[in-house]
């Protein structure tokens, strides 16, 4: 019993020992707080609601929107992380100021901009989107003719999978996309059966694999893609696109349009016409511009702060064409 | 020690007084609409595979009836199935009873509402279980003191009163040990002790003792005797164990199927089965050890001599062996002064030498 | 052993006869349903391509719409929903300032990491033990290393409300389900339905109810999460041993002090095991509630997989492993604390308690107060080791190995899969209903007949019935997968200690780690397929019926093994004729939770080339116009596991084993 006790007084003691030395050590470091600058730099520009969509491509202009409305401007970012859908749905919350690289997406539009009127187009991003099928690069060099969609039937048993049926198969990805290309299989009268990858990594992974190991594979792909700068796809010619060829998606015969990528924010935040709103409404560049930064981001890894910064600094003129004038 | 010197030794219960417990027509049907088994004699004369196949009902506790006295250890006797258990459960309406009264104290129990039932479960009535029953995180003190606890006793009460029992049943030393840390016999003391604080008038015993070994369970009924001789409650006792019954009870109600099959002493269970089930039951029982001369004297003959020593008739007959041995004439069976009968070796030897073969 | 019972005890009764009947009878079944589709192929399968819609999908939209319209103007949304997220908000927010986010104007949060660990290594003594204390601040010291400390934080901020909230609702709503039968009947579909409708199908409109932000990301998590807690509070005290119960009646206690004094004591070591499931399945969420904005660790592995960047998912992913085994640990020990608390000497703890309380809260002084203690330190760095790592075994097993495993998902796919799916999508669904219905009947009797016919009549219903006839063959497929690997792992780990201390941490790793960071290289083993899908329901399901056949062989009572030995068995007759028989119970408990936890990777499956119901979920949460039909596919999900399961548990109780997972 004796020993217990003064067991206990030593273990009690011992852990208030090292709490004391802790403390005592503990307290030459520097002090929370004491080197920071609490003041905000700039009042008039407020925060700003970016919502992120999950593709490179739409970071990189995020990235570089963002960076330029806090070190020009003086806005507070909050990005927000959130599918397509989730984005538009916050037009109408007031959680979401701006999306700033928009594909297509007509339905959203007529439900936020036209009928709901919460959501305004605020321009092009200036980049061009591009959707079709593309195969990998040693097919194109393989079979030069695969190309054209005529010849694809010839090469439907090269496509054939576990998956496809019997049939050659066309890969497709996240289901975000928009697609035609079941109403596109039957309408055209090819012999191949779409599968669902259901992402866009599965694809990705699937075009990986096919150039790494020569293995055949046609699937839907989209540019401007960082995945495109590491891989080149070639694209399959389909009969080419002309205005009202896919008025009717169960008809559709023809090639999908080039998409131009635009930019829509909140009415809200259109109404208030602030620095910020002047910024994402000026805001273009080039799929070439885009690409650099997604690379920057995708490849060699760069927070997508120090992408943006990278770019900026390398393209003041065109950063300068941005910044609201007044 | 002897059965006889147990039992003789033993407060007598106060047969003449008013029955602590009086039940009637007591019973308990499981099933689908049991109420109408009870009501309807046709239904209620049925077997019970008959009443299963007719309304898919079991009747565990079929018409009841028996007064238990104050200071009374009343044994209800019966193998498995014979609805025993649910009979006690009946008494303290654990298991709601489908007809029928149990008047205790002059209140029939059944009429009670739910707050006048927890107040004579905690202060009138406690049980002791088969399996115990005890809580496993509270200490031995605590699971004595925990009947008081719930009635709002406050704790230094409690605590005195847990004491105070625990040693009563010889559990000294092991108040702060936890009942996992004890043998089966011990917990069961715990349990004992746990239906003794509340200072009950009545204490149910449900097979209490058949959980545990041979010598433990003998140490454990020797203990209740010395409890029952000490403090003196009327107990209700459940068991399957004839020698037990015999061994404790005052009076045993055979059950059989849910009916009673006899009630009375354990010399008369013995002496007069009420018929072969009973009779087949009580076969092996040492009879030496439970008859009392009154059941083997026989009347006196012409040519008996009558001045050999005398002998009460509820001795038993294996306490009478030396003394009708050492006589060299019949001895006498005298109560109040009259001559009942005599009882010479030759009905010792017919009882002695057991049952007779069928 | 039929023939001696029969000359002893004269013709068997019904129940026997009909018993051995019925694989005869399903076996006829069967042949019946074979013959029908080689007649009536391709006649009647209700085909839906994957772009067209019904009414009901239409409506459904119509209906999502109408919600969302009135979220400005209904006063359910006023006060209910926007009061309801405000308060957790309030939570969730508060815990964030403490551990995750600079708060209070201070450019650090509340608690550094030293308050952080320490307070960790705390509770973790307090409540577990010193090998789990240990375990913790291992854990939580490797967050810091492998720079990952504030997603860490925002992860533990964001389960711990979660988890919170879950306990808060759950544990009352178990113990009413504990004392009440009625109000458990009544619960159980609702909890099968939180536990296998895909999150997928709620985030959007969670989002829409309850804004982007914490509470949309706790409200997703704590669907998930709170089920168990409510079934093993209410398991634990519906198990509580009557003897207790009873003896606690017969002295007067009231409802309230039997429920305080017997059956919350009794029950908390189950209810603790709640507490530990609970736990886990809020964490298993961290990487969706990551789609809604949620921070944390899930939004890394997100971010990675953009990019296919294995590694730093792979990283993050390690900590999301971590952080399990830590907690699980931990609250498993509170869970044996609380059964075996430590008898001797409560004064030393007592003083222990106070001396080490002292130290912690010098140490949450610290870091509160001094940036070293505040900000991890950045000097040892092994985050990027580790992804460097991961990416580099990733990028060995899909340039070596993929040659081998592509013939084997070929082979797998045609000489299993597709046989079968073709007899389920090529039928008529009448006869397919029919033979569910007859199989039911048979095994499980009328009641689960009953439940199946309703069941089949709903998966007409939805309008996606070839889907769910795709998806149920790829989830059979992948539970008999799951069962052999959980017999042949299982009864390893059961027979030997050793190789259930080494593979048991694999196990939680499988089943903890989001499953998009293993997904990516089987992409590259077995390309987008539906083969993908069954290999990732497996990897997610087997761990489970591994733990419970193993647990169930280790059950067998050693006497029995003992006899079983000395009769002279071999290891191989000692399984299959003692152990395996005996855990028939654990066997059948193992093949419902393994249906359960495949079916739960049905949309993971839609990822990565499942197609089917997967991908019609998927694709609902992606484009607004497909809601309804994603909606729908959710639905199907849940129907399908609830006949499969009601199916299963039928035919155990039938075939003489209790009833899974309803004691009492």
């Amino acid at each position: 019993m004796r020993r217990t006790i003064t067991r206990t007084v030593r273990l009690t003691g011992v852990s208030i020992t090292t709490a004391a030395a802790l403390a005592l050590a503990g307290c030459g470091g520097a002090k929370v707080g004491a080197d920071d600058d609490a003041a905000a730099r700039s009042v008039d520009c407020g925060t700003v609601n970016l919502a992120v969509n999950p593709w490179v491509g739409y970071e990189a202009n995020a990235a570089v929107i963002a960076y330029v409305a806090e070190t020009e401007l003086g806005c507070k970012v909050t990005k927000k992380d959130l599918k397509e859908e989730i984005s538009w749905q916050g037009f109408g919350t007031g959680e979401v100021d701006a999306i700033v690289e928009n594909w297509g997406h007509e339905d959203l539009k007529k439900k936020y901009i036209d009928e709901q009127k919460t959501a305004v187009a605020a321009g092009s991003t200036g980049v061009q989107g591009v959707i079709g099928w593309y195969v990998p690069p040693w097919m194109a060099q393989k079979y030069p003719d695969i190309t054209d969609w005529k010849n694809l039937n010839k090469y439907a048993s090269l496509f054939k999978t576990s998956e496809s049926g019997g049939k050659g198969q066309l890969l497709d990805g996240d289901p975000s996309f928009v697609t035609n290309d079941e109403a596109l299989v039957k309408n055209l009268k090819l012999n191949y059966k779409v599968v669902y990858a259901g992402s866009e990594p599965a694809l990705i992974q699937a075009f990986r694999q096919a150039e790494a190991k020569k293995t055949p594979l046609m699937g839907y792909f989209y540019d401007p893609q960082w995945f495109l700068s590491e891989l080149q796809l070639v694209k399959v010619n389909l009969p080419p696109y002309t205005q009202g060829c896919d008025a009717d998606a169960e008809k559709v015969a023809c090639d999908y349009p080039k998409y131009d990528l635009d930019k829509v924010v909140s009415k809200k935040f259109a109404d208030a016409n602030g620095p910020a709103y002047q910024l994402i409404k000026n805001f273009t560049w080039t799929n070439a511009d885009q690409n650099v930064v997604a690379k920057y981001i995708a490849e060699d890894k760069m927070s997508p702060q120090d992408a943006a910064k990278k770019w900026v600094e390398a393209n003041r003129d065109k950063v300068k064409a941005w910044l609201p004038k007044s | 020690m002897t059965t006889q010197t147990a039992a003789s030794s033993r407060r007598a219960p106060a047969r003449d007084a008013a029955p602590v417990i009086t039940v009637r027509g007591l019973w308990k049907v499981f099933g689908p609409d049991p109420s109408r088994v009870p009501r309807s004699p046709e239904l209620a004369a049925l077997s019970r595979r008959e009443l299963m196949a007719r309304t898919g009902c079991t009747a565990a506790v079929r018409e009841v009836a028996f007064d238990v006295a104050p200071g009374e250890v009343f044994v209800v006797m019966g193998l498995s199935g014979s609805g025993k258990s649910t009979l006690v459960r009946c008494l303290t309406r654990l298991v709601e009873p489908t007809a029928g009264e149990v008047v205790f104290e002059g209140e029939d129990i059944l009429r009670a509402d739910a707050r006048r039932l927890r107040e004579l479960r905690r202060r009138k009535f406690s049980m002791v279980f088969q399996h115990f029953g005890l809580l496993p995180y509270r200490r031995v003190l605590e699971n004595v003191g925990y009947g008081l606890e719930i009635r709002g006793t406050g704790r230094a009460e409690r605590v005195r009163r847990a004491m105070e029992v625990i040693e009563l049943v010889g559990l000294d030393g092991y108040a702060h040990a936890y009942p996992d840390e004890l043998s089966g016999g011990m917990q069961q003391r715990v349990g004992l002790a746990r239906a003794l604080a509340g200072d009950p008038d009545v204490l149910f015993f449900d097979e209490p003792f058949s959980a545990l070994d041979p010598l433990i369970r003998r140490d454990m009924q020797n203990e209740v005797i010395r409890l029952h001789r000490e403090v003196g409650k009327t107990m209700v006792f459940i068991t399957h164990d004839l020698s037990e019954a015999l061994k404790l009870g005052d009076r045993i109600l055979i059950m059989r199927d849910g009916r009673m099959v006899q009630t009375g002493t354990g010399d008369e269970l013995v002496g007069a089965p009420a018929d072969d089930y009973v009779r087949d039951f009580v076969r092996d029982v040492p009879r030496a050890d439970v008859l009392t001369l009154r059941w083997i004297m026989r009347p006196p003959r012409p040519g008996d001599v009558l001045d050999g020593p005398e002998l009460s008739p509820d001795v038993v007959v294996r306490d009478a062996v030396r003394d009708v041995l050492a006589a060299d004439r019949p001895v006498k069976v005298v109560a109040d002064g009259e001559l009942l009968g005599v009882v010479a070796a030759e009905q010792l030897l017919a009882v002695l030498a057991g049952p007779e073969p069928r | 052993m039929s023939a001696t019972t029969t000359a002893v005890a004269g013709p068997p009764p019904v129940a026997l006869r009909r018993r051995l009947n019925r694989p005869f009878a399903v076996g006829v079944v069967l042949a019946v349903w074979l013959v029908g589709w080689a007649l009536l192929r391709g006649r009647d399968t209700l085909d839906l391509s994957p772009a067209s819609l019904t009414p009901l999908h239409r409506w459904l939209n119509d209906v999502n719409d109408a919600v969302g319209a009135s979220r400005t103007s209904s006063p359910v949304f006023r006060y209910v929903v926007n009061e309801l997220r405000a308060a957790i908000d309030t939570l969730v927010v508060f815990l964030q300032g403490l551990i995750a986010e600079p708060s209070y104007g201070r450019p650090v949060p509340v608690l550094g990491w030293l308050g952080v660990i320490a307070v960790v290594a705390y509770a973790a003594w307090a409540l577990g033990n010193w090998r789990v204390t240990v375990l913790a601040v291992g854990g939580f010291t490797l967050f810091g290393l492998q720079g990952l400390w504030q997603e860490s934080m925002h992860t533990l901020a964001l389960t711990l409300s979660a988890v919170g909230v879950s306990l808060l609702v759950g544990i009352p709503l178990g113990i009413w389900a504990g004392l009440s039968d009625r109000f458990h009947r009544l619960i159980t579909p609702v909890l099968d339905f939180m536990q296998t409708m895909p999150t997928f199908v709620y985030l959007a409109p969670l989002t829409l109810l309850f804004m982007i932000g914490p509470a949309s990301a706790t409200i997703a998590t704590l669907v998930y999460a709170m089920p168990p807690a409510i079934r093993l509070t209410a398991h634990g005290i519906r198990t509580v041993p009557p003897a207790a119960l009873e003896a606690t009646e017969s002295l007067g206690a009231t409802r309230r002090q039997a429920l305080t004094t017997v059956l919350l004591p009794l029950a908390k070591r189950t209810i603790v095991l709640g507490v530990n499931q609970t736990i886990m399945a809020a964490l298993s969420m961290a990487t969706i509630a990551a789609l809604i904005d949620a921070p944390g660790l899930g939004k890394t592995v997100i971010k990675a997989l953009q990019t296919l960047d294995v590694g730093t998912a792979f990283n993050a992913g390690l900590a999301i492993v971590v952080m399990a085994v830590v907690l699980d640990r931990v609250t498993t020990a509170a869970g044996v604390r609380v059964q075996h608390p430590p008898r001797r000497r409560p004064g030393v703890r007592r003083l222990l308690l106070g001396g080490f309380g002292v130290a912690t809260l010098v140490c949450c002084y610290l870091s509160y107060t001094y940036v070293w203690a505040a900000e991890f330190p950045t000097g040892v760095a092994l985050g990027p080791e580790l992804s460097r790592a991961a990416a580099s075994v990733t990028t060995w097993a899909q340039d070596d190995l993929s040659g081998v495993t592509r013939p084997f998902k070929d082979v797998i796919t045609v000489a299993l899969l597709n046989p079968f799916q073709t007899l389920l999508t090529g039928s008529p669904w009448w006869l397919v209903a029919a033979v569910v219905v007859g199989i039911a009947a048979l095994l499980g009797g009328v009641r689960v007949a009953l439940v199946a016919t309703v069941c089949v009549a709903a998966l007409v219903g939805t309008g996606l019935w070839r889907d769910s006839m795709t998806t149920l063959a790829m989830t059979i497929v992948a539970t008999v997968l799951v069962m052999a690997l959980g017999l042949v792992v299982g009864v390893w780990m059961g027979r030997s200690p050793r190789a259930d201390r080494v593979i048991r941490p694999v196990l939680d790793a499988a089943q903890t780690m989001p499953a998009f960071v293993y997904l990516i290289p089987f992409l590259a083993l077995f390309a987008a397929s539906r083969f993908t899908a069954i290999a990732a329901g497996v990897v997610f399901a087997a761990p489970v019926a591994i733990k419970i056949i193993a647990d169930g062989i280790r059950a067998v009572p050693a006497a029995t093994v003992e006899a079983a030995t000395a009769a002279g068995s071999s290891s191989w007759q000692m399984i299959t004729k003692v152990q395996l028989p005996m855990a028939r119970q654990s066997l059948t408990l193992a093949a419902n939770q393994g249906l359960i936890y495949v079916l739960s990777m049905v949309v993971v499956g839609g990822l990565v080339g499942a197609g089917a119901l997967g991908y019609d979920v998927v694709a609902g949460f992606s484009q607004g116009e497909l809601y309804g039909k994603g909606l729908a596919a959710g639905v199907a999900i849940v129907l399908l596991g609830i006949m499969l399961d009601r199916i299963a548990r039928g035919a155990a109780q039938r075939s003489g084993g209790v009833p899974v997972g309803t004691p009492r």
